[in-house]
Order: C-alpha cells, then sequence, then structure tokens
C-alpha cells in the first residue's frame, strides 16, 4: 500500500509548471514553441485537476481532463494548420516579426 | 332600437375610410353623395333611437357597452356610448345639420381640386363629433374632443397651399390645446377624486366630494370649454379659423364643434350645480365675451368675420345661460343657434360663391335680386338671430336673459346690450350685403349667379327651422309645456326652476323685441337712409372706433406678452443653452473620447508580446487582489 | 529510505524531472529538442496519473499527447525547417522581464494557495476511480452531452484545418 502525497505537493508543482509554461510563452518568439508551451501549461492544469480528482474520489475531475485533452487536441490541429498557413506566406513563424505585418 | 347606436358613428367613420382610401380614384360625385348618404344614415339611426327614446320614457338613460377598452389596475375603463336624452338631442342636431351642410358642400366645393378629402374630413369631424357626445365617460369624450380638434385643424388649413390659413389652422390647434390641457387635468383630478370617469358613478359620487375639489374640476373643465367654445381668452381662433371653406364655418365653427364646450358642461352639470365659484366664473366670462366679440362685430367688414365673432357672441351668451343654472336654455340656445348661424354661414358662403370669393361686404351691396333665394333666407337667419318673435332666436334668448335676470340684473343687463348689439351688426351685415347699389367691379357684377340647387335647398331647409325652431321651447307662462324642458328633465341634476313672476317676463320680453326693434330700425336709417358706408381706408378710423376695429388688439397683446416674449426666450435658450450648453457637451463627449482614445490606441501596438506582459500582469493583479 | 515511502520518492523524483524537462522546453534553442524535451515531460506527468492511479488517463495522455500532437508538432518543424540557427531569439531585456513576471506571478500563486487544504493526503493506491469502467460510467452518463459536442468540435477542427491548411491560389493563378 502506497503512502499519499500531500495536495499541497500537487499544488505547488502544477504551479511551477504553469508559470515555466507562463515564461515561455513570453520569452519565446518561436510560435511552434510559444504553442507548445500551452501545452504545457494545459498539462499542468490537467495533472491538478487529475490530482484533486483522486483527492475527493469523484470521477468529474477526470472527464473534465478529458475534454481538455479533446478541446486541447482540437486547437493544436487548427492552430498547427494556421501557422502552416503563416509560415507558407511570410516564410517565418517570428510572432514579433507577425506584429509587423498587422498593416 | 337603443343598441344600435354603435351604427350611428360607425356610418362617418366607413364613409370616412372609404373616401380616404378611395377618394382618389372614384368620381367627384360619388364621393360627396357616398360621404352625405353617411351621415343621413347616422341622421336616421340617430333619429329612430330618438324615438324610441321618447316613447319608453321613463328608461331616460341607457349605457351601452361596445368593449373592455383600457383594464390597467384600478383603471378600468369600458368603451361605453351613453343614450339619453342629452346625447340623443345633441346626436340629432350634430347628424341632421351636418348633412345639410354635406349637401351644400357638394355645390360649394365641386370646382375644388381636393374635393374627395374635403368630404373625408368631413366625414372624419361628424365621427369624432359623434364620439364626443356619445361617449358614457369624459375619457371617450376626450378622445372625440381631440378628435373635432384635429379635424378642425385639417378644415382649417384645408387650402394648405396659403400661409395664413396654415397659421390661422395652427393658430385654431394651439389655442385648442391650452384648453385642452385644462379638459385633461380636470378629468384626471375626477379620476383621482372619485376613482372613475364613468358619467354615472361620478356624478353619484359628486356629492361626496370637497367643495374645494368640486370648484377645481369644474374650473378646469371649463378651461377646456373655454379653448372649445372660443370663449375669452380663448377665442381668437375662431374669427381666424373662417380661413376655412365656408362649410367648415357653418359646420364646425357654429353648429357643432363650438358647442361641444356646452355639452361638456351641461353634462358635467352637477359640478356646477354645487359650485356657485365655479358657476359665477362661468357666467361673468359668458357675458364678457359676449358683449366683447358683439362689439367687435360692429365694425368688421368681412362678411364671415361678421358671423364669426356673432358666434363668439353667442357661445357667450349660452355659457352665460349656463353660469346661472339654465342648463335647457342653454342647448335650447344651441339647437336654435345651430339652425340660423348654419343658415348664415351658408348664406355667406351662397354669396361669396356669387361674388366669385370676395368677402368685403365693402365691395357687395344690392344682390338682393340677383340671389333672392339667398337673401330671403339669410333675412330669416337675420331676424331669427336678432330675437324678433317668433322666429327661433327669441324664445332661446329670451329664455337665458330670464334666468339671468332671475340670477343678476346686472348680467342681464349686459346680455342684453350684447343682443342689442347683435341685432345692428346683423342687419348691418344683411344691409350693406343684398341693399343699396353694386359696388364691385363690373366682372363681377355680370358673374352675379343664385347658387345651384344642392345649395339652396339646404338654405331652405335650414330656414325653415329657423322659423319654426323656437317652438321646441315656448315660454312656460304662455300656457305651453315648454319640450325642451321637458326633454331634458332627467339630465339636470339640480333644477332651478323660474321664480318670476309672469309680469316681469312679460316685461322683459317687452324691452327685448322693443329694444331689437329699435335697433334694427337705427341700422336702417344708418346704412340705407344716411347710405353709411365703413371707412374704405382703416387708417382713417380714430379712438374706440379704431380700437374695436382693430378688435381691441387683442392679437397684438397676445403677441407682445406671450409670443413676442416666448421667442426671446427660445432665442436666448437656442444661441446660449443649446448652442453653448447642449452642443458643447456632446461636441465635448465626443472630442473628450477622441483625444482620450488617441492616448489609450498607442497602448493597442499589435505586439503579441506586449499582450501577453500585460495579460500575466493582469493575472497577477488578480490573484492579488482576490487572494492576498 | 531517509523516511520517505516508495510513492513519495517517486512524486519527489518524478517532479524534478518534469520541472526540469519543462524548463529545458522553454530554453533550449533547437525547436526540435523542445519537441523532445516536452514529450519527456508529459511522459513524467503520465507518470504521475499512474502514481494517482489514474491508468486509463496515462495511457491516453501518453497516446494523446506524446504520440499524436507531439508528432505533429515535430512534422511540422520539420517540414518548415527550422533549427537553432534560424530560431529567432527576443531582446535579452525582455527575457529577463519575461523571467522577473514568472518569479512574481509563481510568488502569487504560492501566496494564493497556501491557504489550501494542507496535508491532505492524496490517497492513489486506493482510488478505483480512475479504472476504464468507472470513468467510462460518467462519462457516458453524466457526461454524454458534452461528449457528443466534443465529438462536434473535432469534427468542426478537423474541417477547419483542413480549410486553413488548403493551398489557397495565388494572384496570379486566379489571374490566370
Amino acid at each position: 500500500m502506497l503512502n499519499g502525497i500531500p495536495i499541497n505537493y500537487y499544488i505547488m508543482l502544477c504551479a511551477v509548471l504553469f508559470i515555466i509554461g507562463v515564461v515561455g510563452v513570453m520569452a519565446r518568439r518561436n510560435a511552434i514553441i510559444v504553442f507548445m508551451c500551452i501545452e504545457l501549461m494545459l498539462n499542468a492544469v490537467n495533472l491538478l485537476l487529475v490530482a484533486f480528482s483522486t483527492l475527493h474520489q469523484d470521477a468529474s475531475g477526470q472527464v473534465f481532463v478529458f475534454f481538455i485533452m479533446a478541446v486541447a487536441a482540437a486547437e493544436v490541429a487548427v492552430g498547427l494548420a494556421i501557422l502552416s498557413m503563416v509560415y507558407r506566406n511570410f516564410k517565418s513563424i517570428d510572432i514579433d516579426l507577425l506584429s509587423r505585418i498587422k498593416n | 332600437m337603443i343598441k344600435l347606436v354603435a351604427l350611428i358613428p360607425l356610418f362617418p367613420l366607413l364613409g370616412f375610410l372609404i373616401n380616404g382610401f378611395f377618394g382618389k380614384k372614384i368620381s367627384k360625385g360619388l364621393s360627396g353623395t357616398i360621404a352625405s348618404l353617411a351621415v343621413l344614415a347616422s341622421f336616421v339611426v340617430s333619429l329612430l333611437i330618438f324615438m324610441d327614446l321618447e316613447e319608453h320614457h321613463e328608461m331616460t338613460s341607457h349605457a351601452v357597452n361596445l368593449f373592455a377598452w383600457i383594464n390597467s389596475g384600478s383603471l378600468n375603463i369600458p368603451f361605453e356610448f351613453l343614450v339619453d336624452p342629452l346625447s340623443s338631442w345633441f346626436l340629432l342636431i350634430i347628424t341632421g345639420i351636418g348633412f345639410l351642410i354635406h349637401i351644400y358642400s357638394i355645390g360649394y366645393m365641386h370646382d375644388d381640386e381636393g374635393f374627395s378629402r374635403f368630404f373625408t374630413y368631413l366625414n372624419l369631424f361628424v365621427f369624432f363629433m359623434l364620439l364626443l357626445v356619445l361617449g358614457n365617460n369624459y375619457l371617450i369624450m376626450f378622445v372625440g374632443w381631440e378628435g373635432v380638434g384635429l379635424c378642425s385643424y385639417l378644415l382649417i388649413g384645408f387650402w394648405y397651399k396659403n400661409t395664413a390659413y396654415n397659421n390661422a389652422a395652427k393658430k385654431a390647434f394651439i389655442m385648442n390645446r391650452i384648453g385642452d390641457l385644462g379638459f385633461l387635468l380636470g378629468i384626471i383630478l375626477i379620476f383621482v377624486t372619485f376613482g372613475s370617469i364613468t358619467y354615472s358613478e361620478v356624478f353619484s359620487l359628486a356629492g361626496s366630494g370637497s367643495n374645494s375639489v368640486i370648484t377645481a374640476i369644474a374650473l378646469l373643465l371649463f378651461i377646456g370649454a373655454m379653448g372649445k367654445s372660443a370663449q375669452l381668452p380663448l377665442y381668437t381662433w375662431l374669427p381666424d379659423a373662417m380661413a376655412g371653406p365656408t362649410p367648415v364655418s357653418a359646420l364646425i365653427h357654429a353648429a357643432t364643434m363650438v358647442t361641444a364646450g356646452i355639452y361638456m358642461i351641461v353634462r358635467s352639470n352637477v359640478f356646477y350645480s354645487m359650485s356657485d365659484v365655479a358657476s359665477e366664473v362661468v357666467a361673468i366670462v359668458g357675458v364678457t365675451t359676449a358683449l366683447f366679440a358683439a362689439t367687435i362685430g360692429l365694425f368688421q367688414n368681412d362678411i364671415k368675420k361678421v358671423l364669426a365673432y356673432s358666434t363668439v357672441s353667442q357661445l357667450g351668451l349660452m355659457f352665460l345661460g349656463l353660469g346661472v343654472g339654465a342648463y335647457s336654455s342653454s342647448v335650447f340656445h344651441v339647437t336654435t343657434h345651430a339652425f340660423f348661424k348654419a343658415l348664415l354661414f351658408l348664406g355667406a358662403g351662397s354669396v361669396i360663391h356669387a361674388m366669385g370669393g370676395e368677402q368685403d361686404m365693402r365691395k357687395m351691396g344690392g344682390l338682393k335680386k340677383a340671389l333672392p333665394i339667398t337673401f330671403m333666407t339669410m333675412l330669416i337667419g337675420t331676424i331669427a338671430i336678432s330675437g324678433i318673435p317668433p322666429f327661433s332666436g327669441f324664445f332661446s334668448k329670451d329664455e337665458i336673459l330670464a334666468h339671468t335676470f332671475e340670477h343678476s340684473p346686472v348680467l342681464w343687463f349686459f346680455g342684453m346690450v350684447a343682443s342689442i348689439l347683435t341685432a345692428f351688426y346683423m342687419f348691418r351685415l344683411l344691409y350693406l350685403t343684398f341693399y343699396r347699389n353694386f359696388r364691385g367691379t363690373h366682372e363681377q357684377e355680370h358673374h352675379l349667379h343664385e347658387s345651384p340647387k344642392s345649395m339652396t335647398i339646404p338654405l331652405i331647409v335650414l330656414a325653415v327651422l329657423s322659423i319654426l325652431g323656437g317652438f321646441l321651447g315656448l315660454p312656460e307662462f304662455w300656457g305651453f309645456t315648454n319640450w325642451m324642458h321637458h326633454h331634458l328633465d332627467s339630465i339636470i341634476l339640480h333644477k332651478n326652476p323660474s321664480v318670476l313672476n309672469h309680469t316681469t317676463e312679460w316685461m322683459l320680453m317687452g324691452i327685448a323685441v322693443i329694444a331689437a326693434s329699435i335697433t334694427i330700425v337705427v341700422a336702417y336709417m344708418v346704412y340705407i337712409k344716411k347710405q353709411t358706408l365703413p371707412e374704405a381706408k382703416d387708417e382713417k378710423l380714430t379712438g374706440l372706433k379704431k380700437v374695436i376695429y382693430n378688435k381691441y388688439y387683442v392679437d397684438e397683446i397676445y403677441n407682445l406678452i406671450i409670443t413676442k416674449p416666448l421667442n426671446a426666450m427660445s432665442d436666448l435658450f437656442y444661441k446660449f443653452f443649446d448652442k453653448q450648453v447642449i452642443d458643447g457637451f456632446v461636441n465635448g463627449v465626443g472630442s473628450a473620447v477622441v483625444g482620450m482614445s488617441s492616448i489609450v490606441r498607442k497602448a493597442q501596438t499589435g505586439h503579441i508580446g506586449v499582450y501577453i506582459f500585460s495579460m500575466v500582469l493582469g493575472i497577477i493583479l488578480i490573484l492579488f487582489y482576490s487572494f492576498i | 529510505m531517509l523516511g520517505y515511502t516508495i510513492t513519495q520518492w517517486l512524486f519527489g523524483v518524478l517532479s524534478l524531472m518534469a520541472i526540469m524537462f519543462a524548463l529545458m522546453v522553454v530554453f533550449t534553442r533547437n525547436p526540435v529538442n523542445s519537441v523532445l524535451y516536452l514529450v519527456l515531460t508529459f511522459f513524467c506527468i503520465a507518470g504521475h496519473y499512474l502514481l494517482l492511479n489514474a491508468q486509463f488517463l496515462a495511457v491516453v495522455h501518453i497516446v494523446v499527447y506524446a504520440g499524436a500532437i507531439m508528432v505533429l508538432f515535430l512534422f511540422i518543424i520539420m517540414l518548415m525547417n527550422l533549427n537553432a540557427d534560424t530560431e529567432p531569439r527576443k531582446h535579452i531585456v525582455t527575457r529577463v522581464i519575461a523571467g522577473c513576471i514568472g518569479g512574481v506571478l509563481l510568488f502569487v500563486m504560492v501566496g494564493a494557495l497556501k491557504g489550501a487544504e494542507q496535508l491532505q493526503l492524496v490517497q492513489g493506491g486506493s482510488s478505483q476511480i480512475g479504472l476504464v469502467k468507472n470513468l467510462g460510467k460518467v462519462l457516458f452518463t453524466e457526461f454524454l452531452f458534452p461528449f457528443e459536442i466534443a465529438s462536434i468540435l473535432l469534427l468542426s477542427a478537423l474541417v477547419g484545418a483542413i480549410m486553413i491548411g488548403k493551398r489557397e491560389k495565388t494572384v496570379e493563378e486566379i489571374g490566370n
């Protein structure tokens, strides 16, 4: 029988992962990396949901994770399609560069 | 039979709709026929209902509920018609005279391009007037009241291409509106006080109201009547209303619409019987108006204006009657006045028609030969209005004056003077128009002709009515039953029986007849023997004459004390308040937004990085304020 | 071992690895390496799921994220021929500011979560809810409607991705 872990540890871990994602979004210029960081943030939240689901012995949390995965999959599909389109037109996926083509 | 009352206003409404929608497509003859038939049908139904009511006299008052109209909280107003002696009598006057005027209009307006429009308005007017009279509560009366105001606006400004006519129409509308406000406030006060506006309920509760409230209601209603029935100080619209076609003047401004005020006060006689103050005000305003308008009438040269001031003066007499509690006498005078005033207006219309639109009496004269029927009927009308027995005007006027004498000899004296003046200016009109030599152009003289049958027949009918109308209310001390009193007995809740002895009544009557006769002779001396003519040039008048000729400068005074300050104030408000404050505020808001956004928009760089940074900062702030 | 149970050891190791790999995702210059580090991070997270006795979710996570999504990323990166040399870099000031803001956010978050349920132990081992049977029951009863909506979402994403990814005709082609 495995002994339990305090929920606070999970909270801290997820907060750290989430913030790594945030910093990545802010610090990187490559749109794909930014995208990946967003995935990282989503996964931090997923992990926390599962942790709480187990804590409260409620399956809803894990079901939410399924939905988040579905949404993430859809998002990635569309997002990557957009990025490939952008790359095809501008030969770059630098978000700072993309900011300058607003006109 | 009484159930059919809804048909009465329905026919003119149908006529209005048909003429309104298809008037341009159908021929003039058909258009006029439809309109006239609609009113005739109403007249027939009214007559049947009237006779039904007479036969079953014990059932004096019937409410016919058509549908629930307003149901809101404690306010329940059914759309009900009331058939009682008063309303059935007014129905007869409105539809009867209205029908004759419709017939007349077919002849009078036959050359006008707005022929079907004219009949549309006429039918609509009759419809609203019937609604006014038929309603079983004040609100329906108010709807009709406003409706006739609207129609009067439309009809006065019928020849809308003329600016002066349009202004006259607007003036009538605004003057009426002042009165309407009083009427509306009166209705609201009635509702607040009694919780109902249905006549029977209100009148049965009236005794419970405090005296001051009753007086306030009576005075507010009287303000409404002042506007509609052209009493001082709101009378100025009526003479200007002569801008409309002559049948309109006859229908609206003599026979029906202006009597709405009388009808309303007779309907509400309970309030006036209970409030001495209000009655006194009504009597004094009435007699002042009668005298005031009569003096103006003395110096008018426009044939229609003379008649208009005579109408104002006669209405003043009717209000005098109301003020002294002689309600049925006033209704009687309304009736006879409707006969002879419609006759006089239509006769004047016939003269104007023959003169090719000329209305100035100084350019007429000697029309007796050219227009025999018109002359005869006009003569009858003039005698009737002057109060010569046995013509109708004599009886009704005498009744009012007798009651006034009983109430106050001073008021009687002024009323008497007003009626003597009436005789004078009416005969002046007659002499200047029909006697002596023709003073117009040769072209006009050549053009002179008697009017077509459609115009003369109504004249003849009205002339007969003017002669015989007096027999509706023969004096009781002559030993007759006064049919009018008898008929309206159930309506007048507080009776005011005559206490004069027969000698006094004979004396009053004698004074009236002798005075009127002398006046006619004087008028004859002045205008036939001495061949006096009104000054051709207005400037030559002096003193009091000039003041009266200019209608006491009432219009000018109104202009000075109301219109000019209002204009000046509007100008000031426009220049200062509107231009500076409101425009400044609106423009200020606009330029402030523009200015602020020109600063804020710098934040909209389009750099995704900046957005992300601000978003994260926002999250930090939210978390900080929510949890720490 | 130092007073920790196996679970706690596993938790600590997996957490450390997850954080490290996540940091590597952000700080590696070569996008391909970034993707690979992210895959490793996801494996660590899957390990956490196993620790929490959510076996089915762990498997799905690996299949969907590590298997499908990350391969898609990798595929796109390869397609665009991105590498460390073409990688654009933010200004150093921006990166420092980003780090600072991240630190502040962490600080605030930790502060905000300090009052959370302290020392409540997550008893992963005895939990039965992560089993496919239990999850399926909840998913197809209570969450049936959102489940169907999710299918529509995926369908529309599919159609949308195809629409966007389709090569548009250039102006010259239209002209011809």
